[in-house]
């Protein structure tokens, strides 16, 4: 100030409130940033994530007889031959297997297109064989080839064949891992939550519980993947890989959140509540059971939900205990080898292949409007039910 | 037996037997009412009272029979421990009907035991911390048995030589662990920088100028960031980031490698925002509004109050959010894995490729080494003095928040 005093009043107030002006345009400047980044973001995840809901289909003809049986990629005229998925011809045994009246017929189907022939239509790539082109060109201008939904992406496990790889066995994983959150954190956190803000005595050891609680909040992700590694998996000898020692991880990751969000739930419920209830003769445990408790469900309920949102998308710590394995059959128990949504999106993102690009942005949508939703029935659960008092 | 079908004969008898016992001793509470004593607790409290003994110790048994399995002890067949289980639930339910009587406090000794269970469930978290200091500090004390603390700590090669059999040696590699540090810091580095005033001027702007239905509308906005998964980040690094700044760099004459330092920690900085802003948010609340007033009533504009007055109010709570931020960007793994390279390189050119100790502890612990070879112990000690530094930042940031909470109480 002591430049402002050479001026006079006028100028002096003139320049103070230019930099008035100038300190809020520079708020509004960082919330504006933060908000372009998150446009950007979104816009960049969904041009480059929307071509793979849909794959490149042809119409041809397959026949089936002794030979293509043992050929399967002779069951489509030699010059479309390329242009199909392999997935496809995999499936000719079983089919006659399953149908043994295909024998000796043909049939005109809709084929899913190789990655490469995928890629090319849709303007990715121009790395396809001359005359393939030709045949592709030719093939549409007679109205045989067009767009299909990639229901594949949702309904099929993981593939080393971009075109039949799929979601699948991830879905199935993610939710094996989160029910063992769910039915581990989600008892601990609470009565720990209730211990501490109901029972628990002012004391040092309280203190030292409290933050403790804290700080495992802020632990780095990746060493709770080496807890798991030495004690579930070297020690306790939970199967690598499995959605167990996956889940066990990241209850131990989601434990204080639901706790935070537990403690704060509870501190809401006004005492009145509690001594009303003593005063007609309840126990301080019925108090909390029968008054605390249900008044405080929707908290709960919203932290637990923005808790398992959280470890749904968590990746770090499963990469070390083995959850990126190669996995294209849905596991069908607790202890079997599996993957999740986060490190199926992790593991299409090594992948050489140009076309697994787009599929790792299209997970990468599905897995974001799954914790949209998530969070959303969260804050509309809170806004629903959460009493102001 | 299967494990899944032992489990199920156990909890398929005990649920039914629970049943059973809370009949039992809900019954004898009844019957002596009606006989005329004045029972202490309600009938149906006599009822969990004598479950609650029939069924802990056939609990107790179960627990302590599958950890010694688990441990890989000597345990006698799972028929043999059932019926063993079974024997204890009966002796439990024999004692506890016994004891049901007009003086029986069953609801105390209920509640007693709702207290305790809680108070075991608080303890999970301590295990927690201390199963992640036990499972770090063994392998990473196992470490440094074969390479010097000193070596690790000022030496700038960090070469390990792949050893894919236990027990082979790697005579030739080195462990300075330097060159992974600089990596790391310099990503934080760039992170903080874009955190740290971004999210707090949007704090501010948030607390002090935005009118209620413009906070509404950001608040959820920025939280939005923070709900992103970090794999998610790390693919936008990678794949839209890094080339960005390959591009800008060629512009201005620039070399930049595709796995340069500064779109990891560019993107790590966006995703750090939400963690400031909120934090900074409540803390720039929490001042009390006495002071804002006192200030304008001076004639100092808002500008002023808030550089002048609030901010240097509220700045141990800014420090300790940032100290929060700083230990988050250190102990991502996510954005660095896919994003920054995996070679350590000394170096303060964040256009330059460099590796973090994260992207290493990664690197160790997914290949096909031996679990004894000391690139993947050396993962822990990596982890150990990731964890030591962690802890203190976050120590430091709690304790700060918590005084600064009380002081404006």
């Amino acid at each position: 100030m002591s430049q402002g005093i050479t001026l006079s009043p006028s100028r002096q107030l003139k320049k103070r409130y230019r930099a008035e002006k100038r300190f809020k345009a520079y708020c509004i400047g960082a919330l504006v940033l933060a908000m372009a980044f998150l446009v950007l973001f979104f816009t960049d995840m969904i041009r480059q994530g929307y071509s793979a809901f849909v794959q490149t289909e042809i119409e041809v003809e397959v026949t089936y007889n002794e030979d293509t049986v043992k050929f399967t990629n002779e069951s489509v005229r030699e010059e479309v031959s390329p242009l199909i998925s392999r997935a496809f011809y995999r499936t000719i045994p079983r089919r006659v297997d399953a149908n043994p009246e295909l024998m000796g017929t043909t049939e005109t189907r809709w084929l899913t297109a190789t990655a490469h022939v995928d890629q090319y239509r849709k303007g990715y790539s121009d790395r396809l064989d001359p005359e393939l082109k030709a045949t592709l060109d030719r093939l549409d201008s007679e109205g045989r080839v067009s767009y299909g939904f990639n229901s594949g992406l949702f309904f099929s496990g993981d593939s080393k064949i971009p075109s039949n790889a799929g979601l699948w066995s991830a879905f199935v994983g993610s939710f094996y891992v989160m029910i063992v959150v769910l039915l581990v954190s989600f008892p601990i956190g609470v009565a720990t939550a209730i211990y501490l803000e109901e029972f628990a005595p002012d004391n040092r050891f309280t203190q030292g519980i409290e933050i403790n609680i804290n700080n495992l909040a802020a632990v780095p992700s990746i060493l709770f993947g080496l807890l798991g590694l030495a004690i579930f998996i070297n020690f306790f000898g939970v199967p690598r890989s499995s959605a167990l020692a996956g889940g066990l991880t990241l209850s131990l990751m989601t434990l204080p959140v639901i706790i935070i969000s537990t403690r704060a739930a509870l501190k809401a419920v006004p005492q009145n509540i509690r001594q009303g209830a003593q005063a007609v003769g309840a126990s301080r445990w019925q108090a909390i059971r029968d008054h605390v408790l249900p008044l405080s469900l929707p908290g709960i309920l919203t932290g637990t939900i923005i808790g398992i949102a959280q470890a749904m998308g968590e990746t770090a710590p499963l990469l070390l205990i083995g959850m990126i394995a190669y996995i294209p059959d849905a596991p069908t128990s607790m202890t079997e080898a599996a993957t999740v949504l986060p490190a199926q999106i992790f593991t299409w993102s090594g992948m050489p292949e140009g076309a697994y690009v787009s599929l790792t942005a299209a997970g990468i949508l599905v897995l974001l409007s799954l914790l949209i939703t998530l969070n959303a029935t969260a804050v509309i659960l809170r806004n629903r039910f959460e009493r102001r008092w | 037996m299967e494990t899944s079908q032992i489990l199920l004969v156990f909890f398929g008898g005990l649920v039914p037997m629970a049943a059973v016992a809370f009949a039992l001793g809900r019954r004898k509470a009844l019957l002596s009412d009606a006989a005329g004593s004045r029972m202490h607790s309600l009938p149906a409290q006599y009822g969990v009272y004598v479950a609650t003994w029939m069924a802990l110790p056939a609990l107790a048994i179960g627990i302590v029979a599958a950890s010694a399995a688990l441990l890989g002890l000597q345990v006698p067949s799972a028929p043999f421990v059932l019926s063993f289980a079974l024997f204890g639930a009966a002796v439990g339910l024999m004692i506890a009907l016994r004891k049901v009587e007009p003086t029986l406090r069953a609801r105390n000794a209920i509640e007693k035991f709702v207290y305790w269970t809680l108070f075991a469930a608080s303890l999970v978290s301590i295990l927690t911390t201390f199963g992640i200091i036990i499972s770090i500090l063994f392998e990473a004390l196992k470490f440094f048995s074969q390479v010097s603390v000193w070596d690790f700590v000022t030496g700038t090669n960090w070469s390990p030589v792949a050893t894919f059999r236990p027990g082979q040696q790697a005579a030739d590699s080195q462990f300075g662990s330097v060159p992974l540090f600089a990596g790391t810091f310099m990503i934080t580095l760039v992170a903080m920088s874009v955190a740290i005033p971004v999210g707090l001027l949007s704090a501010i702007y948030m607390s002090e100028y935005a009118s209620y239905r413009v906070r509404t509308l950001a608040k959820p906005m920025l939280e939005i960031l923070a709900g992103i998964p970090t794999v998610v980040y790390g693919f936008f690094a990678a794949i839209t980031v890094s080339p960005l700044v390959v591009e800008v760099a060629n512009f201005f004459g620039l070399h930049a490698s595709y796995t340069n330092a500064l779109a990891p920690g560019l993107v790590m900085g966006i995703m750090i925002i939400p963690f400031i802003s909120s934090l900074s948010d409540d803390v720039i609340n929490s001042i009390p509004n006495s002071l804002r007033e006192g200030a304008y009533a001076l004639g100092a504009t808002k500008s002023e109050t808030i550089k002048q007055i609030i901010l240097p109010a509220a700045f141990p709570g800014i420090m300790a959010a940032a100290l929060l931020g700083v230990s988050r960007a250190l102990g991502e793994t996510m954005i660095v894995v896919m994003a920054a390279g995996l070679r350590p390189n000394l170096t303060w050119n964040p256009l330059e490729d460099m590796t973090t100790v994260t992207v290493r502890i990664v690197d160790a612990l997914t290949g096909d080494q031996a679990f004894d070879s000391p690139e993947t112990l050396a993962a822990f000690a990596l982890g150990l003095v990731l964890f030591v530094v962690t802890l203190t930042l976050n120590l430091i940031s709690i304790i700060v928040i918590r005084k600064f909470r009380q002081s404006y109480e």
